[in-house]
């Protein structure tokens, strides 16, 4: 018989004697969990960026200054994307002999595409209504302050161009004005088809054509991939990742979380499996030596081995990704109200990872055994006791961790990320693991101390050692995962949470003058109002990197990058370093001023236009060359809504040159007429109103949070899997020593005493080991990767060994209770 | 079975018969088994491999229930009783000594003797283990595992155990299979002695005719059945 043939025998025997339950449950839960949380984080980002994208109105705009070519809205038909247009331009308004300048909006049929537009209610039901399509031709849809200003009711004519209109509705809010320049004046919603007729549009008018597309987010990609090698330098695209770095940061720091979320299955998938391959193969020593004692080659056992391993992990994979499928399917209809928006369909990829994770785990934790198994003395046929494997040298967990280690590199999408939590990882192994030891050889020796169950319990922890210490070591990883997706996680989103306080600054002030500096002080001190810091900025366009002119013509093939050569930089001068702000390369100029001029770069820009430190970039300021070196590259946290500037220069070299300055506040909405004064007061300082946008990052936060506490659940059921696979470990060694119990004449009582004893104390030792993990897991993670303060939380402690204790206890309890229902007979005779 | 057997015998079993299901067809491993022990007595249960005999060792212990048919020891009807009350029964009345000597790994050599007298309660249990692990020749030898110590000693041990609770009837299930010859005639001296010295019954299972013959009665088994 050849060993492929035998492999699938063995396989077909195992699988109906019940011998792979563990590891089939382990790896299907895993890949299930895992795709679960693919599958869901996939449609839940979808969702998460559509919503974002209603700060556009759509998912990504083709922005012109002249009416768009045909070919793009062509294009997007092809691609089976929705599109729409909006035409805005700024336009006399009368009623009566009253005139004001206002922005004129005319849009065509599905406007907007994301989010929605909000109207006043009526008198009959004053709640805000959401708007049912666009204003039909002949009519006009106003904002409160044209409202105001001119007194209008519903019904009542303005003069637009050449037509006249009949007010009908009175807009709210509109999705893609959540950036108000609130200096801008009203502005007034018209339907596209009364253009032509208004004749509003002429030669040499200021209009901006915006074409709105939205879709599914691959077709949508594609679009862009297509469009971005069409755009004339009047046109450009805007998505939401390049509208608002604040939103862009804060979908990152979601993502970010979400992958935490799902690394916390990939571990207590990775602790099961080893556990359940580490039972496989002690249970098939002996089919082995008797194969090796019948003549079979060493290389012919693990072929098969190799063989029956990848059949399984494929068909448990396949499983898993199956019932993956359904549970996320369950979990986004009972999720509905997540996001606004319905979540889209997933993509396939999550299915793939999903068999990709389950085939590297279980390979990984499996290959070691596997080549133990093949190298079994055939002298194990006739004495039994030799031949037992090392089956736990570090070498035989060395190329699981490496895949593992792998896997979270590739699962969190981030280098920096995934390093952290591997290191992590390897770092609580190493300590839990000499720590494990230490405890166990120092309980053991307290057994002689101990009396009755704990006798028993203290004495089988001792003599197990090592299946003591991974059995602890495991169950102190997943419970740690656990811990740190529940408590650490909120504790961070908690900290995220704050950092946006009610009093986050929702307004920002540009151009200011510097003689305006103390006007606008004192008009604060009227409003018993604490003057706001104001940042200096002058501004200037990059024309040479070390001294090679610069062309925008250079980066045509990064829009982003080409955007910023094509702009005037803003750049600012400071001694101190913000606070949000941290030095990645390079130092910071601490006091003083530097002999030459330096800069300090914002890492991601740096890497968009390929400067690096010491590089000498020259800016055109008001006509003159400013040369200076690149001395440090910064992360900046965007969704801190404080003034920051991409490139900050140290002081001294800057100043000469004609300066404004830049500040944010937080306005309370009470006191939003005081903004309307500062506008009279200061005509020529912009005010940006920032609140939706606020309100956007902050609304993120709590979707993330409740994806979270759903994702849970998984890993939860991950992490009862591990522990029964824990448990189930030493189930040989238990029904052994059950049998010898009750020949001995132990009651049931008796034997369950001792065991409770051995599975509080592993319990307790693992919980021991997960609280202090997760502490110091949950400061690194947020410190160095989301940048989040987090605070030592002393309930983690009493929740992770009360956990592991209990936890541990009744899966164990439970798992053993076949265990003495086996008459100790058969179970001498099998063993004897 | 009459009134005096009854009355004087330790262990009698009536119609003792034990079945089982391989999936395709009934196995009887055990027939119809009327046999019966008494106080003090030392018998010996002698079949070739496959005749049934540690299977008849393992009902008469009551680790196992049989398909039909009583087993009656210390006047109790066994399998009237539940496992724990059986566990129970076994730990006044019964001692063990196997052919792989069954010693718990975790448990050093006197742990291993104290296990029996502290499920039964007694207090000063590690006492008396010393005492009997000394008789046995292995007082230098009291806390090392099961692994530490030579087959001999390991069986030196299980007969100490078996002893610990100075039961009424030990049960040897081939007691030497394990051990090399000259190691075996030293074990089965030692069990012998102990036998005498606490005047307990012995049901010793072997297919060694020799060995059979220290013992003062011979039950031979071949098929399941009894063969007079």
């Amino acid at each position: 018989m050849n060993f492929f043939k035998l492999s699938f025998l063995m396989l077909r025997r195992d699988w109906r004697a019940g011998e792979l339950n563990v590891l089939v449950l382990a790896l299907v839960i895993a890949v299930s969990s895992m795709t679960t949380v693919g599958f869901f984080a996939d449609r839940v980002e979808m969702a998460l960026s559509h919503e974002s994208n209603q700060l556009l109105g759509a998912d990504l705009l083709v922005i012109s200054n002249h009416p768009l070519d045909e070919q793009y809205a062509e294009q997007a038909k092809r691609l089976r994307l929705s599109t729409s247009t909006v035409t805005k331009f700024p336009s006399m308004i009368s009623n009566g002999d009253a005139n004001q300048l206002a922005e004129v909006k005319a849009v065509t049929d599905g406007y907007p595409l994301r989010g929605k537009l909000y109207l006043a209610g009526t008198r009959a039901s004053p709640e805000y209504r959401v708007a049912n399509g666009i204003p039909e031709p002949g009519t006009i849809w106003v904002d409160e302050k044209l409202m105001h200003r001119f007194e209008l009711r519903r019904g009542d004519l303005l003069d637009v161009g050449a037509i006249q209109l009949k007010v009908t509705e009175l807009v709210m809010r509109e999705p893609d004005h959540s950036v108000g320049f609130m200096n801008m004046g009203p502005r007034v919603l018209i339907n596209a088809e009364d253009l032509s007729a208004a004749g509003l549009i002429q030669q040499g008018s200021r209009i901006r054509y915006d074409l709105l597309i939205a879709g599914e987010t691959k077709q949508v990609d594609l679009f862009r991939d297509w469009a971005e090698t069409q755009l004339t330098t009047a046109e450009r695209i805007e998505g939401v990742r390049d509208a608002r770095p604040e939103i862009k940061a804060a979908l990152e720091r979601a993502e970010k979380f979400l992958s935490l979320a799902a690394l916390a299955s990939v571990v207590l998938a990775a602790a099961a499996i080893a556990l359940a391959v580490r039972r496989f193969s002690l249970r098939h020593l002996d089919g082995c030596a008797i194969m090796r004692s019948l003549g079979a080659s060493q290389t012919g056992l693990f072929q098969m081995y190799l063989l029956y391993f990848t059949t399984l992990g494929i068909i448990a994979s396949m499983l898993g990704c199956l019932l993956g499928f359904g549970a996320q399917e369950v979990l986004a209809i009972w999720l509905s109200d997540l996001t606004e928006t319905a979540l889209p369909w997933p993509s396939w990829i999550p299915a793939i990872h999903g068999l990709l994770v389950g085939m590297v785990l279980l390979l990984g934790f499996a290959l070691p055994p596997i080549s133990n198994l093949r190298s079994v003395p055939a002298l194990r046929v006739l004495r039994r006791d030799i031949g037992l494997p090392n089956t736990h040298s570090l070498a035989g967990y060395l190329l699981g961790l490496a895949a593992l280690s792998s896997l979270f590199i590739w699962k969190a999408e981030d280098l920096k990320l995934g390093i952290y939590i591997v290191t992590g990882f390897i770092t609580a192994i190493v300590v839990f693991g000499v720590l494990g030891w230490l405890l166990v050889k120092m309980l053991s020796r307290l057994r002689h101390q101990a009396g009755g169950a704990w006798r028993y319990g203290l004495a089988n922890i001792g003599r197990r050692t090592m299946s003591s210490i991974v059995q602890t070591v495991s169950l102190g990883l997943g419970l740690m995962a656990l811990l740190v997706l529940t408590l650490i996680q909120d504790d961070l989103i908690e900290d995220w949470q704050t950092r946006l306080p009610d009093d986050a600054p929702n307004h920002f002030l540009v151009s200011i003058q510097p003689d305006q500096l103390q006007p606008l002080e004192d008009f604060f001190s009227q409003y018993e109002m604490a003057s706001p810091t104001v940042y200096p900025m002058v501004r200037g366009r990059l024309t040479e990197i070390n001294g090679k002119q610069v062309n925008p013509d250079d980066y045509a093939d990064d829009s982003h990058a080409e955007r910023h050569i094509r702009r005037d930089f803003n750049l600012s001068w400071t001694n101190q370093i913000s606070s949000d702000n941290q030095i990645t390369q390079g130092s910071w100029w601490d006091e003083g001023v530097p002999e030459e001029p330096a800069l300090s770069f914002e890492e991601g820009l740096a890497a968009t236009l390929g400067v690096k430190l010491g590089d000498r970039l020259t800016f055109d300021v008001a006509g003159s060359p400013v040369t200076a070196k690149i001395t440090s590259l910064r992360q900046v946290d965007w969704d801190s809504f404080r003034v920051n500037f991409f490139v900050v220069g140290s002081p001294g070299f800057l100043e000469q040159y004609p300066v404004s300055y830049v500040t944010s506040l937080h306005v309370p909405p009470a006191e939003i007429t005081m903004m309307h004064e500062l506008v009279r007061a200061f005509p020529n300082i912009l005010v940006v109103d920032v609140a939706v946008v606020i309100n956007q990052v902050q609304q993120m936060i709590a979707q993330v949070s409740r994806a979270i506490e759903f994702v849970f659940l998984f890993t939860l059921l991950a992490g009862f899997v591990v522990l029964y696979a824990a448990i189930a470990s030493t189930q040989d060694e238990r029904i052994y020593e059950a049998a010898i119990f009750r020949t001995l004449g132990a009651r049931r009582e008796q034997l369950t005493r001792a065991w409770a004893a051995e599975f509080v104390i592993l319990g307790g030792l693992a919980g021991l080991f997960a609280s202090a993990g997760a502490t110091a897991m949950g400061y690194a993670i947020g410190r160095y990767v989301l940048h989040l303060g987090y605070t030592f939380n002393p309930w983690i402690w009493l929740i992770g060994i009360l956990a592991g204790v209990i936890g541990v206890f009744l899966v164990g309890m439970m798992g053993t209770r076949s265990t003495l229902t086996t008459p100790p007979l058969l179970t001498l005779r099998k063993l004897g | 079975m009459t009134n005096k057997m009854v009355n004087e015998s330790i262990l009698w079993t009536n119609a003792l018969t034990k079945q089982v299901n391989t999936g395709e067809q009934q196995l009887t491993i055990l027939q119809n088994i009327d046999m019966q022990v008494d106080a003090g007595e030392a018998v010996a249960v002698i079949g070739a491999s496959g005749s049934g005999k540690s299977t008849l060792l393992g009902l008469l212990a009551g680790l196992d229930v049989p398909t039909s048919g009583k087993v009656h020891l210390d006047g109790v009807d066994i399998f009237t009783l539940d496992e724990d009350e059986r566990a129970a029964l076994r730990s006044r009345v019964l001692g063990f000594v196997f052919q792989s000597f069954q010693l718990l790994p975790a448990l050093s050599a006197l742990e291993n003797v104290m296990l029996p007298l502290e499920l039964s309660g007694v207090s000063n249990a590690e006492i008396a283990a010393e005492k009997l692990l000394d008789r046995v020749g292995l007082s230098h030898r009291l806390h090392h595992y099961p692994k530490q110590l030579s087959g001999g000693e390991q069986q030196r041990v299980a007969i100490a155990r078996a002893f610990a609770t100075e039961p009424k009837m030990l049960l040897a299930d081939e007691p030497t299979g394990n051990l090399d010859s000259a190691t075996g005639i030293q074990i089965i001296e030692l069990m012998f002695e102990l036998n005498r010295e606490h005047g307990t019954t012995l049901v010793l299972v072997t297919h060694d005719e020799a060995l059979s013959q220290r013992c003062a009665r011979q039950i031979r088994l071949a098929d399941g059945k009894l063969v007079q």
